[in-house]
């Protein structure tokens, strides 16, 4: 499993004054933590501010590679703040996300096609949400033919079903997973990747909603997820579902966060 | 009053056979069509709001009540004559162009229908033009903005814009909701009113039509 570390995101409190303040002390430890946590790539957003969102996540992307040697996760639908904040990122970045919404497509495909990134891939038409498994199939096809033709290949892409709250419509849980599944067959190699927390807009205890979530979505070969990676006993679900799907092997990860500690309370 | 406690009940619940025979119940016992609009399926659908307010119900069973709500309604709807109901506002409502974001709207949308506002949803990305033109030929009280997404709030203040400059703004109200959307958001953009909910969309649509 690739884990993209969410936490820093303006649209939480304490990370939107931290921008503010340029704290940028505050800004790296929340980062490190999220590294020493397991997270490959970190997520940085500033869409929480209407003006200024663009020079914010500049300064996201400086401040976390100034100090850390980690890739990003550059987080916006904005397709000027992720152009900018390209051009600042060292290394390979995650770009999160182009769907098939006119607008942003076009902006963006020549973007993500002009230097080497990891690209997410959206499932959203051009006029609505999906909610069915077919509608969801059909854009991941042409999202992923229309990236493929511009030489991005299929490691690179990371195809996010668009999960849905289950509160609204008890299917959109099944209709994320199995939409997961087929992706992942219809297009080998490729990656899939979800966030946790739309599937459980509605409903008390989300926290573990989205704990089974993810265990659900590995099961239907999730490749990656974008998550609270400092969350225990969210990554002691990631860790055993990943060794109880044969993908640990000798159970090494599973027993090295054990002997780290991590494991207990879960 | 009494004999409508069984139906208030079935709709709280969202029991849908259980409140659609307490309708047939009433209306066969006489009870006056407005009452039981007003009273039972109404009243019901209030205290929804507020249980849902407190935290004490969550999403799928203000849905469902909703839900129940409009299979009561649809008994009774054409048992009333022409004009006969009189809603409590007239609410055009959408998502804000390059937006396609709808599961909030929808839930404001039916629980304004629940407390007895007339709704016309115009679905998502809408133009302001779009918007100000349906606005227009309903002759909305209020008009609902929903956004998710902050590259496409600016489109919110395009449409207070736009409906300023047709003319309409002073018998129209704005009021603007969606993840991002703040109340000092709204504020900045001079909409009247910021609802954070479904639930709350109710109580500041009542706010700006003068009803408690």
């Amino acid at each position: 499993m690739i884990v993209v570390g969410e936490k820093i995101n303006t649209s939480r409190k304490s990370i939107e004054e931290a921008v503010i303040r340029r704290d940028a002390a505050f800004i790296v430890e929340t980062a490190k933590a999220q590294i020493d946590a397991g997270a490959a790539y970190i997520d940085v957003n500033a869409g929480s501010f209407v003006d200024g969102e663009t020079e914010h996540l500049c300064w996201l992307v400086e401040t976390v590679q100034g100090a850390l040697d980690v890739p990003l996760c550059l987080d916006s639908p904005n397709p000027a703040a992720l152009s900018e904040a390209m051009k600042r990122h060292r290394g390979e970045p995650m770009i999160n996300s182009i769907s098939l919404e006119e607008e942003r497509f076009r902006e963006l495909l020549p973007l993500v096609s002009s230097q080497p990134c990891h690209v997410v891939a959206l499932c959203m038409s051009r006029t609505s949400m999906p909610t069915t498994v077919a509608e969801r199939v059909d854009v991941a096809s042409e999202l992923v033919g229309k990236l493929s033709e511009k030489g991005i290949p299929r490691e690179k892409i990371y195809v996010d079903p668009l999960v849905q709250p289950v509160a609204v419509d008890t299917q959109m849980g099944m209709s994320a997973l199995n939409a997961i599944q087929e992706i992942m067959e219809l297009f080998p190699g490729i990656n899939t990747i979800c966030g946790l927390s739309n599937v459980s807009f509605g409903l008390p205890e989300r926290r573990l909603i989205n704990r089974n979530f993810l265990v659900l979505a590995m099961a239907h070969d999730l490749s990656a997820a974008i998550l609270d990676p400092t969350d225990n006993r969210l990554m002691a679900a990631l860790y055993s579902t990943d060794m109880l799907l044969g993908r640990d092997e000798y159970c090494e990860k599973y027993i090295d966060v054990y002997q780290a500690g991590r494991l207990t309370g879960a | 009053m009494s004999e409508l406690k069984s139906l208030e009940e079935a709709v709280l619940k969202g029991d849908i056979k259980a409140a659609v025979a307490e309708t047939r119940k009433a209306l066969d016992a006489g009870t006056d069509l407005q009452v039981i609009l007003d009273e039972g399926l109404i009243g019901a659908m209030d205290e929804v709001g507020k249980r849902f307010s407190k935290g004490r119900i969550f999403v799928p069973q203000m849905l469902r009540s909703a839900k129940t709500m409009q299979e009561c309604v649809n008994v009774i709807k054409p048992l009333f004559k022409e004009g006969d109901i009189t809603p409590k506002g007239k609410v055009v409502i959408a998502t804000v162009k390059g937006d396609l974001h709808d599961i909030g709207k929808n839930l404001v949308a039916m629980m304004m229908e629940g407390a007895g506002f007339a709704i016309t949803d115009l679905g998502v990305d809408i133009s302001p033009e779009a918007i100000v033109e349906r606005t227009q030929a309903v002759g909305a009280d209020i008009v609902a903005l929903s956004a998710l997404l902050s590259i496409t709030m600016p489109a919110m203040p395009a449409t207070v814009k736009a409906l300023e400059a047709a003319g309409i703004r002073g018998q129209t109200k704005v009021m603007i909701g969606g993840a991002p959307v703040t109340e000092r958001y709204a504020k900045e953009i001079r909409a009247d009113s910021y609802a954070p909910d479904a639930a709350s969309a109710v109580i500041e649509a009542k706010r700006l039509m003068g009803i408690s």
